[in-house]
């Protein structure tokens, strides 16, 4: 099944070709789209051929599983990579005015980042998946630091140590799990754990990767490293962090959750649980404590991750479908947003609340793209991040905790008032002094497309949520009974 | 021996996370490469230990004649210490960059 | 560092770290060895000879340019990749073809050797470009 490996390795292929100093200069712009549109075409290939056939699997170097390193596709894992892919194009556009003038440098690793967060999605073996992670940590490091000034390294310096930290208690996890069973093939691991007396060090193992991957997914209390990292980033850099990589954590806590420790859920829900609801909290109320808008997009990053841990959490077939939807949604609305934040900086000078004003006179077309997305984040219908936030509070209610579905509404509307504020000061209000931004010119239609074409998603996402919702269903039903899964990737 | 291992790899994490805590970016820097390293000896010692062969086998032959060390710890071990590695010499260069530019700076403030 | 033990020393030593560093990798499959190791071997010979000589002979030796190197060598190692593929096997599976016995011996070739070919040089351009970058900083 070579259709699982190309969406790994077309941005590679792309990277590699992109640093070349070979490569002429007016060729590399339309080297790294080009890349990026057959990503986004492979991905949806490989989502129609899981559609079709089930769960898909691969033998990387026909070593069979569990020795080899498998790949495997089902339909939580195709959604994902499709959306990561059109998530980078979404990007890639954006940042052309950016970049053009510089040779594209900064997307060659734009394309290592997608490679690896597209393998973390397709892995179907633990080590693999730490590889995928390191690949990500490097490419990230490059995309901060490349092209830009050295002043912004002391708030990035929380990011590496944690994000370091992070990977060494995964790779000790991994150490203690092959200890254990002697397999780190994610489908055999399912079956071996299962038969692991000793609950102790099966915990112990559980508690270092939720460890490592809450630092990944900015979940409390292992948040802090996000909001001081991510307002230092390129607007077009921090789009891509944003939508993506604190998503790869809770895609990897769905995938351990429910596939290694299905048998020991006790210790780890109830943990899963309070983090989850204090993410959600806290998260919010740093948002409404800031004034600039890229902090108070970074910190509504954590209550919105905290949402899909809480699906998890809960960990009903119905809430699991609800953190899918609302994963698909997140992604797409959070990039957005990134994106929308960089137009506001074009067209309006600052990031700053108090120096913004008079934005919605400049561009009735962002001032709409700008609404769209900030109500489907907060969760008006009909937009997407209404019926995620909905199916999230039904599961919740369903599970007989009615405090944490207020808690939900509540957040809610908070969010609603953090969004709020940004479009009073920023679009509303006319500008204190004269605005220092550029008119609408070439660049603002190169970065002005991608967001038209987020926000018409959001709003056909919302429309369209019975399919969705229907998809969200299988690809639930497939993680909660992982039989098919370890079939197809063992055989027999 | 298991045991002793145990003990040395909780006495180098306890030291990494000392130099992690420190404040000094070159003391954090040391405290990851020991810590990394602490994680690589939790992967050998959990991989179990042998005193047998190395895992090569020998010319004309297809499987190992003697009993071998499993390989894959080894392997992962290697794949770390690569990976820890290129990261911690990432984090120089960023603190070696770094301290440039300020002293740059505060030469630029001192003019 | 401008010294003449060094500078005759190193003229030398970088040839023969290159031999060795070829060695390794031809014999990296069925023995230690192997690109990584090898392109960090090579990598010595060239930083000896940077640290002799200064950045400006080393980049003129090389021609071209470090990255290329490691783009280039990434776009081998993913083609012996999709041999397998291309001949119906899984990706990365290992395909031999015998040249038979020689008078050096049985010669075999593969593609693990052009993934490992690969390796090499994905490591060595990766390794030069981060110290030559550094070394001129």
């Amino acid at each position: 099944m070579i259709l699982l490996y190309l969406p790994i390795l077309l941005p590679l292929a792309t990277a590699s070709l992109m640093v070349m100093p070979a490569l002429p200069h007016r060729l590399r712009y339309p080297t790294a789209l080009t890349g990026s549109l057959a990503q986004l075409a492979v991905t949806l290939l490989l989502l129609q051929g899981v559609l079709d056939a089930g769960i898909l699997s691969a033998q990387t170097g026909n070593w069979p599983a569990p020795f080899g390193i498998t790949l495997v596709a089902d339909l939580l894992s195709a959604a994902m990579v499709v959306i990561t892919a059109l998530m980078g194009l979404a990007v890639i556009l954006y940042a052309q005015p950016a970049v053009a003038r510089a040779g594209g440098g900064p997307l060659a690793f734009a394309h290592v980042l997608l490679a690896a967060i597209c393998g973390a999605f397709l892995t179907g073996d633990l080590f693999n998946l730490y590889v995928w992670f390191e690949v990500m940590l490097m490419a990230s490091f490059a995309l901060m630091t490349g092209g830009r000034g050295w002043r912004a390294v002391k708030g990035l310096t929380a990011y590496v140590v944690l994000n370091l930290l992070a990977t060494l208690c995964f790779l000790m996890a991994i150490g203690l799990l092959y200890g254990l069973t002697g397999t780190l093939n994610l489908a055999h691991l399912h079956l071996q754990l299962a038969l692991v007396d000793g609950d102790a060090t099966v915990t112990a193992v559980a508690m270092l990767l939720i460890f490592a991957f809450g630092i990944k997914a900015a979940l409390f209390p292992l948040y802090h490293w996000l909001p001081a990292a991510y307002p230092q980033l390129p607007i077009y850099t921090a789009a891509l962090f944003a939508g993506l990589l604190t998503k790869v954590g809770v895609y990897s806590l769905l995938r351990v959750t429910t596939l290694l420790f299905a048998a020991h859920q006790a210790a780890i829900l109830p943990l899963l649980l309070v983090s989850a609801a204090l993410s959600m909290l806290l998260g919010v109320l740093g948002a409404a404590a800031q004034g600039d808008v890229r902090r108070i997009l970074s910190y509504h990053i954590i209550s919105q991750v905290g949402y899909m841990a809480l699906g998890i959490a809960l960990f009903t077939p119905l809430a699991l479908a609800a953190t899918i939807v609302y994963l698909l949604h997140h992604i797409v609305v959070k990039t957005n947003l990134f994106l929308i934040a960089g137009l506001m900086r074009h067209l309006g000078g600052a990031y700053q609340l108090e120096r913004l004003g008079g934005l919605y006179a400049k561009s009735g077309l962002l001032a709409t793209g700008f609404l769209v997305a900030a109500l489907s984040l907060a969760g008006i219908p009909p937009l997407s991040g209404f019926w995620a936030k909905l199916l999230v509070i039904r599961s919740t209610l369903d599970a007989g905790h009615l405090s944490l579905a207020l808690l939900a509404l509540a957040v809610g509307l908070l969010t609603l008032y953090s969004m709020t504020k940004i479009w009073q000061a920023a679009f509303w209000h006319p500008a204190a002094s004269p605005p220092a931004g550029t008119a609408p010119g070439a660049a603002t239609l190169w970065m002005g497309a991608p967001v038209a074409l987020l926000a018409l998603i959001t709003i056909f996402f919302g429309l369209g949520i019975e399919p969705i919702f229907q998809f969200a269903t299988h690809a639930a039903e497939q993680l909660v009974h992982p039989q098919i899964y370890v079939k197809t990737v063992l055989g027999g | 021996m298991s045991t002793l291992l145990a003990l040395l790899t909780g006495l180098i994490f306890a030291a990494g996370i000392y130099l992690i805590l420190c404040g000094n970016f070159l003391r954090l820097i040391f405290g990851l490469g020991l810590a990394s390293n602490a994680v690589n000896l939790v992967i050998f010692t959990a991989g179990g230990l042998s005193a047998r062969r190395p895992p090569l086998i020998a010319a004309g032959q297809t499987v190992p004649t003697e009993p071998v060390a499993n390989a894959l710890p080894q392997a992962m071990i290697l794949t770390a210490i690569v990976i820890g590695f290129a990261i911690i010499t990432f984090v120089l260069a960023l603190f070696y960059r770094h301290q440039r530019t300020e002293a740059a700076a505060a030469e630029e403030g001192r003019r | 560092m401008n010294t003449l033990i060094l500078k005759v020393a190193s003229r030398l030593m970088v040839g023969l770290i290159l031999i060795f560093a070829i060695y390794l990798l031809l014999r990296g499959h069925h023995s230690p060895g192997g690109g990584f190791a090898a392109a960090l071997v090579a990598g010595t010979g060239f930083v000896l000879y940077f640290i002799a000589e200064g950045t400006a002979p080393v980049r003129r030796t090389l021609r071209v340019h470090p990255a290329s190197v490691a783009g280039l060598g990434l776009l081998t190692a993913l083609t012996a990749g999709l041999l397998g593929p291309l001949s119906g096997r899984p990706f990365l599976t290992g395909l031999w073809l015998s040249a038979g016995n020689t008078a050096l011996g049985a010669i075999e070739l593969g593609t693990p050797l052009l993934f490992d070919v690969g390796v090499f040089l994905a490591v060595l351009g990766a390794i030069l470009t981060v110290l030559l970058a550094l070394e001129e900083f």
